[in-house]
């Protein structure tokens, strides 16, 4: 057997280096979330547990008053973000495989002006349109409810891209196949089409369930009142200016929490991801 | 293209394209279109009134002193984050893809912080570099540093360049790891035999090979330091202190939500959609030469 040399060694280092750069503010979140304020807020945070965690949780979770300020509950934070994150990754999924269904199945007058349209809205993030888009949104009275949240957020061209890139490579002998068969455009669609775009769909809801989880800009402006809070910036309004005497476990608890569903997502459907992620960038 | 086969409808595409081009020409084309509107003119104290003023917005934008501030900080920053987040990712993926035990946990355990909003990312990063609470933050303090990111503003800039970066490490890794399985081992075996050594290999071969890649990940992380890294600012600094971490997002978000300038915030947000469209296309036209490539 060969011996190890220090050399083979270097790549381990390196690899653990990152993971724990990666790692180590977690631990500490973690951590930090099952101690009381006052340990944090002194600085003198260990590195192992204390004995809080299940009473910080609980005070996070149905959001009663923390020592110093009172905030929106968790539960109804990690609602309204499930709800953003569900609607917007469904709903792009329906209108972009509707669409890509048309754009590749048919063949009708100004097809490509409509594909073109779609394909513009690549060009045109929410962030640079921020002001006449809320504009938009409050003139139809979307303020603080659902809707607002997540409509502005589900057209997409990637999505739609992605789809009619995949609808192109179902062979032709399939279609017409159908057709001989007499089924229809909407039944061959319900039969064919999104059975065989089941892994495609998934591959996606991964990638949408995330972004969608994740916003920030939007939800931050579209939401004023705490019952429409989402969790993220739920956070960031909790930690206010930083300031050393602030309910640091309720915070903590709630960012770990606010983590969880889309960092589950990713590792336990990790193939998906990765092939969402891969796919939807070509 | 277009597919040989297809079906005939007169009606149900349009019905099927309905929902898509509802939503684009509402929420997409017509706020884009309100903007470039809004950005010509000016509006009264009322907002009743407004005058066309053909591009005095713009210049009145690029000639402020402020604004060309926040268009270098936005560089730094843009160029930082991009530099950071492409490089430890390309040096853990070459890593992680030779043959080494453990590859595959390796994979999984830098792949997650995809996951963590910007925002959350920057509120890790609050809990252990803040001077009163975070660890690091204190030991850097004991140490004799005057560290306080909410009171200077080259640490506050450092502050948000890392932790942007730091969560957008895991995105290139990704892609990295997936360009540099798609070069053939043949190719590596070869130059192995001939005597290059690993470093010699890594900048002959898997360099130029990655090179679509490194220029995907270029534009991708170019776009998302410029809009996706609004949470993190917020989150971490507030674009302060003073105007030390404020970039053009923010400045649009400022401008527009806290201080209601509608043409100042519409003129900016115009700036912005035409660097989108440049970003976009430079993208579109290697999107062209990697189907060449392959």
């Amino acid at each position: 057997m060969k011996q190890t040399r220090f050399i083979d060694l270097v790549p381990h280092i390196v690899l653990i280096a990152g993971v724990l750069i990666f790692a180590y503010p977690i631990y500490v979140t973690l951590i930090g979330s099952t101690w009381d304020a006052g340990t944090i807020g002194r600085g003198g945070l260990p590195l192992w547990p204390g004995g809080e965690g299940a009473a910080n949780y609980a005070q996070a979770w149905v959001g009663e008053a923390g020592e110093r300020a009172m905030y929106t509950p968790v539960r109804t934070m990690m609602l309204n973000s499930l709800v953003m994150a569900l609607s917007i990754a469904l709903g792009k999924i329906a209108i972009s495989i509707l669409s890509a269904y048309a754009v590749a199945f048919f063949r009708f007058p100004l097809r490509m002006a409509f594909f073109w349209l779609i394909f513009i809205t690549l060009m045109l993030p929410v962030e640079v349109r921020i002001i006449p888009t809320y504009k938009v949104v409050a003139d139809l009275g979307l303020i603080n409810t659902y809707a607002g949240l997540a409509i502005p957020l589900i057209a997409s061209a990637t999505a739609t891209l992605l789809f009619r890139q995949f609808f192109l490579t179902i062979p032709d002998e399939l279609l017409e196949a159908a057709k001989i068969d007499g089924a229809g455009p909407v039944r061959f669609f319900i039969d064919v089409v999104l059975p065989l775009s089941r892994t495609n769909i998934a591959a996606l809801f991964v990638i949408l369930f995330i972004y969608g989880w994740n916003q920030y800009l939007w939800p931050l402006l579209v939401t004023s009142s705490g019952d429409m809070e989402t969790i993220v910036t739920g956070i960031t309004k909790m930690i206010g200016t930083g300031e050393s005497a602030n309910d640091w476990h309720i915070i903590m608890a709630t960012t770990v929490l606010a983590m969880l569903p889309p960092v589950a997502v990713v590792v336990f459907m990790q193939r998906w991801f990765v092939k969402g992620l891969v796919d939807s960038e070509k | 293209m277009q597919r040989r086969v297809t079906f005939d409808s007169r009606l149900l595409p349009y019905l099927l394209l309905a929902p898509q081009v509802a939503v684009t020409l509402v929420f997409f084309i017509w706020p884009a279109a309100n903007a470039i509107w809004q950005s010509v003119h000016l509006q009264d104290a009322f907002g009743i009134r407004s005058e066309f003023v053909w591009f005095e917005n713009f210049t009145h934008v690029l000639g402020d002193p402020n604004y060309l501030d926040t268009l270098k900080t936005t560089v730094i920053f843009s160029v930082a984050v991009t530099v950071l987040a492409m490089g430890v990712a390309l040096l853990l993926a070459v890593l992680a893809d030779s043959k080494i035990k453990g590859a595959s946990a390796y994979k999984t355990l830098l792949i997650w912080p995809y996951a963590l909003a910007p925002a959350v990312a920057a509120v890790l990063w609050m809990f252990i570099f803040n001077p009163d609470i975070g660890s690091f933050g204190r030991a850097l303090r004991a140490l004799g540093f005057d560290w306080d990111y909410r009171l200077n503003g080259g640490q506050a800039l450092l502050m948000v360049i890392l932790a942007a970066s730091w969560k957008q490490v895991s995105y290139n890794f990704i892609f990295f790891l997936a360009g540099l399985q798609a070069i053939p081992r043949s190719v590596m075996e070869a130059a192995s035999i001939d005597g290059a050594g690993p470093v010699r290999r890594f900048w002959t071969i898997t360099f130029p090979l990655l090179s679509p890649t490194t220029f995907f990940l270029l534009v991708v992380d170019m776009v998302y330091a410029f809009f996706e890294t609004f949470g993190t600012i917020h989150a971490l600094t507030q674009g302060g202190p003073g105007k030390a971490t404020e970039t053009l997002i923010f400045r649009v978000y400022q401008d527009g939500v806290v201080n209601n300038d509608l043409g100042g915030s519409s003129a900016q947000s115009v700036i912005l959609m035409v660097i989108v469209i440049a970003l976009t296309a430079v993208q579109f036209r290697f999107v062209e030469r990697k189907v060449h490539y392959s």
